[in-house]
């Protein structure tokens, strides 16, 4: 196929090439920078939260006095425990997906704090029912969970374990056991290091996407160690068992309040948690999908309206003895052309969209293997948006040369 | 002549029912998308009290002990006009500004009387008797409680006018007693509906910032004196004590203050810098920087508005440029396959300005098409965000002026797509057209 004769009738045809180039150089653009946008929330949800969601749910209470806490927990306990198909049931402060509670910065020598990391709370058995991986040292014994003081976050003094990332960011390359850190006036040591534990609220940037948690044994009671409960089942059991929870606080305590909003198993609170995220995402595959047709409907519409101003050239190719593959090529070939003049100026437009989205959106940089993906795509939308007017094209009769020259 | 170019212009899309057809479509896309959003941002960055936003002012200044290393901008770009309590109240009983009132959020149990309802939360603020006057909060019934209930710790409440349906079926409610936190609370005044959007006094206090207005209002000190729990508490020194939180050193209250005309906000900031002086001198603070913006000012600063929304609207308006590109193409390929239409035309006598206006009129014309698409894709897009998670959601309806914005923007898109077909139809030379005839 020869190219010359192609780029020779586009010079006729500057503007209207122009602009189909010009047309695939911003859906190339929008369409690299909305697939990444799209990725990121689709990793996004895909978090590790490092515990076992699917056997656990939440149950939160509140409106009750706090001296009526340590009956409070003593009744939740009794009275969940008992539900057919309950494996366990822990009093904690928090659990991944659920209301932050404990956010605090944390300093190594009582001057300088450097980072902000997410504290669980839990009384004994909640480590083996979350189900968190030890990687080095121990779990807490019976003698490390204290009683939680009446009207403070924490023990003066505990012995906590703290995530992998955490211990990186404390004390690279060093050992982190027996260590510890001061977060205002409470001393924490460590004891064992846990493969992973996420914060309650994720977000993707910053301190609080790098998994940096503690989890401090501790009785239940308190202002704070009570009214949230950690219930974990067998995952087939989980939704008839957390149904049955439900309804059982208002039996065991009809004076607090249920929240309906936390009161979920983990793999629910999660979906409410990405439930923006999801939107997001199905938007931005919308628009990609109106993107792509436009796009396409325009091609088809021009190259149509291209075929019918050349149909007597065309005509006159075949009568001098050019096949149908021939003319059905050539088009085909414009076409390529011109969709990569296109994706010429899309990649660097794709690259300006990403750079302004970086400074104004707290968007990450564009990984470069997407504008050959893209590019990819549109060759192939091009091509599939001409074939209709391409084979019309062939359809011409060499016999429409010789009328009415 | 107008009439006449609509004649013809409605014969071309007879002729071309197709081609037609995807360009209105394709602009009915972009303009359904570009309008859905433009709505939501603008209900989003709209001026929640639009009658004297521009006399409320948030005062901000700069609490954090001498090591800090954060800027004070910074400060409150975090915080916004989060104060210490000692501060709130000093500048509160100074009574500087015509009116001013100190806040926070704390979610109240409520008790209903009936024995067959169950208690509930509902959301609450603690705050003192100017907010009522300062926010614009007009009352159904009863009035807010005078300032001599705050210093006294009145146990009075203000409810909402949703919470007064449905405890009390809507009726004058005035008199009654409300069962709040477990303590009886004498309700004073019923509020008319009212939830400034976005919810300015909420942002910095830890509430959401759209979506429905607060249910019940309890005068700060008698909430404070009872120890309820408020939403937002930052700590920014050691030796805090929970349970003392007037004295820690914590930010967990707001100001605000109503000035008798924007031209007072010099003066107010002359007195907030040297309250900060007076208290630097005392060792109480140690930076002696002070703010006080609007609360247009006030919302910009703390970024009210949600990234997701201004990205949507950014995609949008992309994808509109894509659909206007295309329409380009389009009428170029229909105006071109004419030129022989436009060269009898000419050679009648049409000049080149009559045929520029009839391409005009044509392309006008596929932008009002494009119009009354893009307002059925609008409703349609309103109606998907409706049903998204978000806090703003059910407040996206298409307002008047929206509604003529999608005409004007429908009608302006399809003139600048029109510009160039009509140029290169005007500039046909009519002899080779007739020649080849």
């Amino acid at each position: 196929m020869q190219i010359q004769p192609i780029l020779a009738a586009l010079k006729h045809h500057k503007l209207a090439t122009v602009l189909i180039a010009l047309e695939i150089a911003l859906a190339c653009a929008v369409l690299c920078n909305a697939v990444f946008l799209i990725a990121g929330r689709l990793s996004a949800m895909h978090i590790n939260s490092g515990v076992d969601e699917a056997s656990l749910g939440e149950i939160v209470v509140t409106g009750f006095d706090p001296k009526q806490a340590n009956d409070l927990n003593a009744r939740m306990l009794a009275g969940l425990r008992v539900i057919p198909g309950v494996e366990s049931v822990n009093v904690v402060t928090s659990v991944p997906f659920g209301p932050q509670n404990g956010v605090n910065g944390i300093t190594l020598d009582r001057k300088h704090y450097n980072t902000v990391v997410e504290f669980y709370v839990g009384g004994p058995g909640t480590p083996k029912a979350l189900g968190l991986k030890l990687v080095a040292g121990s779990l807490p014994t019976a003698d490390d969970y204290q009683a939680m003081p009446e009207h403070d976050y924490f023990p003066a003094s505990s012995r906590v374990l703290i995530t992998r990332a955490l211990a990186n960011r404390l004390w690279p390359g060093e050992n982190p056991l027996g260590r510890e850190f001061w977060g205002g006036p409470y001393q924490f040591r460590v004891i064992g290091v846990i493969a992973h534990l996420a914060v309650s609220q994720y977000t993707e940037y910053g301190e609080r996407g790098a998994g940096w948690t503690v989890f401090v044994p501790a009785q239940p009671g308190g202002v704070l160690l009570a009214g949230t409960y950690l219930i974990r089942a067998n995952p087939q059991d989980l939704d008839r068992v957390m149904t049955a929870a439900r309804a059982k606080v208002a039996k065991i305590a009809p004076d607090v309040v249920l929240d309906h909003d936390y009161s979920h198993t983990l793999p629910t609170l999660r979906a409410k948690f990405f439930a923006t995220d999801r939107a997001m995402a199905g938007l931005l595959v919308g628009v990609i999908l109106a993107l792509l047709g436009v796009t396409a409907f325009g091609i088809v519409g021009l190259a149509s309206f291209w075929v019918s101003q050349r149909t007597k050239q065309i005509g006159i190719r075949r009568a001098l003895g050019a096949t149908r593959a021939d003319i059905l090529r050539y088009f085909q070939t414009e076409n390529f052309l011109i969709v990569t003049f296109g994706i010429v100026l899309g990649v660097v437009l794709a690259v300006a969209i990403n750079l302004a989205l970086m400074r104004w959106f707290e968007v990450a940089r564009l990984p470069y293997w997407y504008l050959p993906v893209g590019a990819v795509v549109l060759w192939l939308l091009g091509q599939l948006a001409v074939l209709a007017p391409a084979l019309r094209a062939a359809a011409v009769q060499p016999v429409v040369a010789t009328r009415s020259v | 002549m107008f009439g006449y170019y609509l004649d013809l212009a409605l014969r071309s899309f007879k002729r071309n029912r197709t081609l037609t057809a995807l360009m209105v479509l394709a602009l009915g896309l972009g303009i359904g998308a570009s309008i859905t959003t433009l709505t939501v941002l603008k209900l989003l960055s709209g001026d929640p009290l639009p009658q004297k936003s521009a006399r409320i002012f948030a005062p901000q200044i700069d609490p954090l002990p001498s090591a800090s290393s954060t800027r004070a901008d910074q400060v409150w770009r975090n915080w916004g006009n989060l104060m210490t309590w000692t501060d709130a109240m000093n500048l509160l009983h100074a009574h500087r500004a015509e009116r001013q009132a100190v806040m926070a959020l704390s979610p109240m149990k409520i008790t209903p009387q009936a024995l067959d309802q169950h208690p509930f939360f509902s959301d609450g603020v603690i705050t003192t008797s100017d907010f009522f006057g300062m926010f614009d909060a007009a009352f159904q019934y009863g009035s807010g409680w005078s300032a001599q209930d705050d210093e006294n710790r009145a146990q009075v409440v203000v409810i909402a006018g949703f919470l007064n349906d449905k405890l009390f079926g809507g009726k004058n409610s005035v008199g009654r007693t409300l069962r709040v936190n477990d303590k009886d609370f004498r309700i004073v005044g019923v509020l008319k509906p009212w939830a400034p959007q976005p919810r300015f006094y909420a942002v910095s206090l830890g509430g959401r910032g759209y979506g429905n207005g607060d249910a019940v209002f309890v005068p700060l000190e008698t909430g404070v004196a009872a120890q309820w729990n408020t939403q937002n508490v930052n700590c920014f020194d050691t030796g805090v004590d929970i349970n003392h939180l007037t004295t820690a050193p914590c930010s967990w209250v707001s100001l605000w203050v109503e000035l008798r005309s924007a031209s007072d906000a010099g003066a107010y900031k002359t007195f907030l810098s040297n309250y900060v002086a007076q208290q630097i001198s005392l060792g109480r603070m140690h930076h002696p920087e002070v703010n006080l913006p609007n609360l247009m000012g006030y919302l910009a600063q703390q970024r009210v508005v949600p990234n997701d929304a201004k990205l949507q609207a950014n995609l949008a308006f992309g994808f509109l440029l894509i659909c206007v590109v295309n329409t380009v193409g389009l009428l170029l390929a229909k105006c071109l396959r004419r030129s022989r239409e436009i060269g009898v035309r000419r050679a009648l006598g049409a000049t080149r300005k009559a045929i520029f206006a009839q391409f005009m009129v044509e392309s006008g014309m596929v932008g009002i098409a494009g119009g009354v698409l893009g307002l059925v894709f609008t409703e349609l897009g309103l109606w998907a965000i409706r049903h998204q998670p978000a806090e703003y959601a059910k407040l996206a309806h298409l307002d008047p002026s929206m509604f003529i914005a999608t005409f004007v923007v429908a009608l302006v898109a399809s003139l600048i797509a029109g510009l160039l077909p009509a140029w290169r139809a005007c500039v046909v030379a009519p002899a080779p057209q007739l020649k080849s005839v």
